[in-house]
């Protein structure tokens, strides 16, 4: 009774694989057109969600479906690099959001008409440009798993070092591209490094001779100063101070 | 002698495959590629669920054990027999029938989403563990990269939870641990930086494969400077997943219980699978990354003869043993994280933050730049005289004519083989045509 049941199993399974269509779908377009619609669903609701953790939380989303997108493409590295930076990057802005706005819970957020606008041209300046250059590519072809007889991190590594170990692209002079990424690798991470130095200045705990910019407001403003006013100007400066 | 005996063995238990009408486990049919992908993401997902939530019930049990007798109580002692082992599943029972309370001005959506976010993004990062040589969810070329990446993302449904409690007690605790969380990142990173140079990849399965043979191969003790470093990831591990004495998100003398304060029931019990998975995660790479993997003390499987030319069934064994080493040894990981728990008082904020930054990232950085040079002096390690190399010894299932390479589709069919010494190849030539009827790997 057991080992039949067993040894049909394997039978059945294969007669409804070559019975349901399904078998005929490219399972990567499926997976393709799961993560690209969770992507776009997520990015939409984003602009239209007006409570600042969830639009945090839907760019969340839509930015891991988009990591999705590089595993499915084979694209390891980049993959884990969407999560690391672009994913987590959102989490501490979150926490920046939160605690910056966060005065009553749940604040709304309500966009003027006339941001709508712009953001809508820039929107349709972006949208355009990619379209054009989808339209441009000759050949489409269909989502699938990329060939790549072993997807290594090391070259990417070695690149950045100054050494290309990959071969270059047919009818490319092999000099223009031996150099590798050292340069612009090196000028990036000291750009980091000054950037990093001038926040733990920007941070640093001091006393300053010079009037606060709270002091400032209520000077430019006059002896009825809200504490409203005084509490955006404070709030201004922390957001000036920590996007430097 | 024992060579003979082991075969004896696997040929007692081919034997018995064969008359049971089991064979066909070890012979997958030629399946449909959309189907055999559904079957493989099914079962993969399904053994890392049980290895959570399994995880969970025994590791809250053996917390509480631990903890009572540390405090010179029993603990449990009831509920199953003896030694109360059947406490967490009691508890599990009480927390599906609690009631499902949300407060009164809550963000419903993102309460109810908060637990299931922490719970995902610890199962993910299993996905990328591999628990013996090819026993992974999916091997990552990046794969401690992804761990750690996703590893930090647990937080975000902490920070979930505590803003749409709609509590004061909440919101501090959560952004307490974003705070730490963000910051014991940077000193982790730093940490896991030194086995990933020492072998040259960021494969989990590479790394560990490159300590296999005796203790003396571990990355523990390849130089002073990985010794101390491993202490430095315990300690940042300890605080990434919130453990004590690094707990101030859920400070029950400050904060009553920090995010979770109004959760009750199933939600809140996502959030304790999650957090002892992620116990379990930081303490398997560990294990990887410094502790030799799946590769034991004593290179057992090759000592038992369990080499090459012993056939797939030996083969299968010897991943068992190799996963069972593995599971044990972050067992043990979680356990020591149990016994700082309850051995350790509970640090202020402010402490928390000058053990990240004024201790664990400089130490971090010095025994980096030290590992890199001892590196150059030294390349090979301290301990040469006492044992073979690392990488040279192979617990036997890399090659050979039963070994992996033979390809059998039921794993992946044709692993990464790293030669002793060499890097990751790179540049290899695109080969389309090999196939397995199963692809476990997306692309390698």
């Amino acid at each position: 009774m057991m080992s039949s049941g067993v040894i049909l199993l394997p039978g059945l399974v294969a007669a409804v694989a070559t019975a349901v269509p399904l078998a005929v779908v490219n399972w990567h377009s499926v997976l393709f057109l799961l993560f690209a619609a969770v992507a776009c669903a997520c990015a939409v609701a984003v602009v239209l969600a007006d409570n600042v953790v969830r639009m945090a939380f839907y760019l969340v989303l839509s930015l891991a479906s988009t990591a999705g997108l590089f595993f499915l493409a084979g694209a390891e590295f980049v993959g884990a690099m969407q999560l690391m930076i672009y994913v987590g990057g959102t989490l501490v802005l979150l926490v920046f959001g939160v605690m910056l706005t966060a005065q009553a819970p749940f604040v709304a957020i309500k966009t003027s008409a006339g941001d709508r606008v712009l953001a809508g041209m820039v929107g349709a300046a972006l949208l355009a440009v990619l379209l054009q250059a989808a339209f441009r590519v000759e050949s489409w072809r269909r989502p699938a798993m990329a060939a790549v007889a072993a997807p290594a991190a090391t070259p990417i590594g070695m690149a950045l070092l100054g050494v290309r170990v990959d071969e270059p692209a047919a009818g490319v002079p092999a000099a223009a591209v031996r150099s590798g990424y050292l340069l612009p690798f090196e000028i990036v991470s000291v750009h980091l490094l000054v950037v990093l130095v001038g926040a733990a200045y920007l941070a640093r705990a001091k006393r300053r001779r010079t009037p606060r910019s709270i002091d400032v407001a209520a000077s430019s403003v006059g002896p009825v100063v809200t504490a409203r006013e005084a509490a955006r100007s404070s709030a201004s400066a922390l957001v000036s101070g920590g996007g430097r | 002698m024992a060579d003979l005996l082991i075969n004896q063995l696997i040929n007692v238990v081919n034997k018995l495959i064969g008359r049971v009408g089991l064979s066909w486990l070890l012979r997958v049919p030629e399946l449909p590629d959309w189907l055999a992908w559904s079957v493989t993401a099914v079962v993969t997902a399904v053994l890392i669920l049980n290895v959570i939530a399994g995880g969970a019930l025994v590791f809250i049990w053996a917390e509480r054990k631990i903890a009572a007798r540390i405090q010179d109580r029993l603990g449990p002692t009831r509920t199953g027999g003896r030694f109360g082992w059947l406490q967490s599943l009691a508890d599990g029972i009480k927390l599906l029938a609690k009631e499902d309370l949300m407060p009164e001005g809550a963000d419903g959506m993102l309460f109810k989403l908060a637990p299931y976010v922490s719970f995902c993004a610890s199962f993910c990062a299993f996905i990328a563990l591999p628990f013996a040589f090819d026993f992974v969810g999916q091997r990552l070329n990046v794969g401690v990269f992804f761990v750690v990446a996703v590893l930090g993302l647990e937080v975000f449904g902490v920070i979930l939870a505590g803003y749409a409690s709609a509590s004061k007690w909440s919101l501090f605790g959560a952004m307490r641990e974003a705070a730490q969380v963000v910051s014991y990142e940077v000193p982790l990173g730093m940490c896991v930086v030194v086995p990933v140079m020492l072998s040259g990849s960021m494969d989990l399965v590479t790394i560990a494969e490159k300590q296999s043979g005796w203790i003396s191969n571990w990355y523990l003790f390849h130089d002073p400077f990985t010794f101390v470093i491993f202490w430095v990831y315990v300690t940042c591990a300890v605080a990434s997943v919130n453990r004590a004495p690094f707990d101030l998100a859920e400070a029950e003398s400050e904060l009553v219980a920090g995010f979770h304060t109004e959760y009750s029931g199933l939600r809140w019990s996502f959030f304790f699978m999650a957090e002892y998975g992620s116990m379990f995660l930081v303490s398997a790479l560990a294990a990887l990354l410094f502790l030799g993997g799946w590769n034991g003390p004593i290179p057992l499987a090759t000592l038992l003869g369990l080499s090459e030319g012993t056939g797939d069934t030996a083969n299968y064994f010897v991943r068992l043993i190799g996963c069972g080493n593995l599971i044990l040894k972050s067992t043990l990981g979680v356990l020591l994280m149990m016994w700082v728990r309850w051995t350790l008082p509970r640090l202020r904020i402010d402490q928390v933050m000058t053990t990240c930054l004024k201790y664990c990232t400089p130490i971090a950085a010095a025994m980096f730049a030290g590992a890199m040079l001892w590196q150059l002096a030294f390349p090979g390690g301290v301990v040469r005289g006492l044992s073979r190399p690392a990488g040279e010894i192979r617990e036997g299932w890399l090659e050979g004519p039963g070994g992996i390479s033979a390809g059998r589709g039921l794993f992946e069919a044709k692993p990464r083989v790293v030669p002793n010494g060499s890097e990751t190849p790179v540049g290899q030539k695109v080969n389309p045509t090999v196939e397995s009827p199963v692809i476990v790997k997306v692309g390698s």
